[in-house]
């Protein structure tokens, strides 16, 4: 598992496709998630794209991805439950899979212990 | 930037888990460990307690008050009895609003109860209109608790049996451990509850008792905006501006047929005249309840369409989210005055799509006053 400053933790797949959610750390301080906006499947994404919307009853966040590649799934789930994200952020609250177009950039992320440091 | 002012319990938020923000030149607590959701399902089940003291308190004294604040707010102050307390709008020579306002008559004085933010804006305003026997005294050293919901009426009671009596928008001022409260049956959530002036000396124990029971617990700022956004009641500074009228705002209730055309006192208020017309023609455009039909929540700033396809939009939401009571987003804005029958297609436009909603009659949840 790696980890972003933008609070998103990736997951490598076994058929290398890496899963994409948001912390733990990040679904406490957003609160209850009351919608969520989760891009199309096929979609081509830049590092940095904007590609889902998290509202909680405060505000609206977005989830950018964190590498190039390409939507191959979305956690459609999280469309009828978003509070799934609160309630399991690592596990059933995922938001979305990806192709990456290199999967050595993951290395430059944090690893759990620099994330752990990180938030504090 | 000012130094956030500090409330007299903020020891005591802090001790309850409350993630402090900054708000109206205030450290407030936003929420607290329960978190919003939660939070606002309690109000509406049990009962709430909210420091609202970062609101303005202040008093009008001497004679001739009631004459002086009649020429600032369109409303029935010279009718207004004694132990009651009536909503009001201070006004703009435009007709637009400065700000909302509570109002109670007490046997010494009028006592308000100002927004945070527009404190200074409206203490300034009435010291210029008051003339020479009437005093404006702004109260620094009292708190301000809302206990709301369902339970507030029996938690309270147990420290002061009197509140049994006090019907929605009474006053009165009593005893609790040597100290005066002041009480008003009233608030700020659609449901039935107290807004508790006290001491600040005093303050945290009367916040402490209150939290030690089991109806009652703490609640942020967050719920207090779902409560009052479900409750249908305008935000100063988002819902209600200098650019909305008291008409236009839906807010036409608050001003008495004694101040309307053909009343005994009629006008003599900032903005007389567009007002009162407005309230024979009616406004061009109107405040309203907006449901969006999908889940996204369509929030302030969202620009509302006529059709999906057209390009000028007609209105825009001035508050929008999540209503935990409902389970839905809700939200509330400006249309024109015919769109704003209930159950009309509306579009929001939302990260660039346009979301159908329907226009709805306000309040989207019931109040539950003691009348």
């Amino acid at each position: 598992m790696r980890y972003t400053e933008e609070h998103e933790w990736l997951r490598t797949e076994e058929d290398g496709t890496v899963t994409v959610g948001i912390t733990k750390h990040a679904a406490e301080q957003l609160g209850d998630i009351v919608f969520i906006d989760l891009p199309e499947e096929g979609q081509t994404v830049a590092k940095g794209d904007e590609v889902a919307v998290i509202e909680s009853v405060k505000a609206a966040s977005d989830i950018l991805a964190p590498v190039d590649g390409e939507i191959v799934e979305v956690n459609e789930a999280l469309s009828d439950n978003p509070a799934m994200v609160n309630e399991d952020p690592l596990g059933e609250g995922w938001f979305f899979r990806m192709r990456v177009d290199d999967p050595t950039a993951l290395a430059d992320f944090m690893t759990e212990d620099e994330y752990k440091a990180f938030i504090g | 930037m000012a130094e956030l002012e500090r409330l007299a319990l903020h020891d005591l938020h802090l001790e309850l888990g409350a993630r402090m923000v900054p708000f109206a030149g205030h450290e407030m607590p936003v929420q607290y460990a329960a978190g919003v959701m939660k939070e606002h399902l309690h109000v509406r089940a049990a009962a709430g307690l909210f420091d609202v003291s970062h609101m303005g308190q202040v008093r009008l004294l001497g004679a001739g008050a009631a004459e002086a604040l009649e020429r600032l707010v369109p409303a029935d102050i010279l009718g207004l009895r004694e132990g009651r307390q009536r909503y009001g709008l201070f006004t703009a020579a435009s007709g637009g609003i400065l700000d909302d306002l509570m109002i109670a008559r007490r046997p010494e004085d009028l006592f308000l109860v100002v927004n945070a933010a527009r404190k200074e804006h409206d203490v300034a305003h009435l010291r210029a209109a008051m003339s020479g026997h009437v005093r404006v005294e702004v109260v620094t050293d009292r708190a301000l608790l809302a206990l709301q919901g369902p339970a507030a009426e029996t938690a309270l009671a147990r420290l002061v049996p009197a509140v049994t009596s006090l019907r929605f928008m009474d006053v009165t001022q009593t005893g609790w451990e040597g100290v005066e409260l002041w009480i008003s049956r009233s608030g700020y959530t659609g449901e039935d509850g107290f807004e508790i002036s006290v001491p600040e000396a005093v303050a945290e124990r009367l916040a402490r008792t209150l939290l030690s029971m089991d109806e009652v617990a703490p609640i942020g700022l967050g719920a207090r905006d779902s409560l009052r956004l479900e409750a249908g009641m305008p935000l100063y500074g988002h819902d209600i501006t200098e650019e909305t009228s008291p008409v236009e705002a839906d807010l036409a209730w608050s001003i008495q047929k004694v101040r309307r055309k053909g009343g005994a006192r009629e006008g003599g208020f900032p903005g007389a005249e567009r007002i009162l017309r407005e309230l024979e023609e009616g406004p061009k455009r109107r405040r309203t309840g907006i449901l969006p039909e999908g889940r996204a929540p369509m929030r302030e700033g969202t620009p509302l369409f006529a059709a999906a396809e057209d390009e000028t939009p007609v209105g825009t939401i001035t508050s929008g989210g999540f209503a935990p009571s409902l389970g839905r987003p809700v939200a509330m804005g400006y249309v024109p005055t015919p769109m704003a029958a209930p159950d009309t297609p509306v579009y929001g436009e939302v990260r660039g799509k346009r979301l159908p909603a329907r226009t709805a009659q306000l309040p989207f949840h019931k109040p539950n006053y003691k009348r």
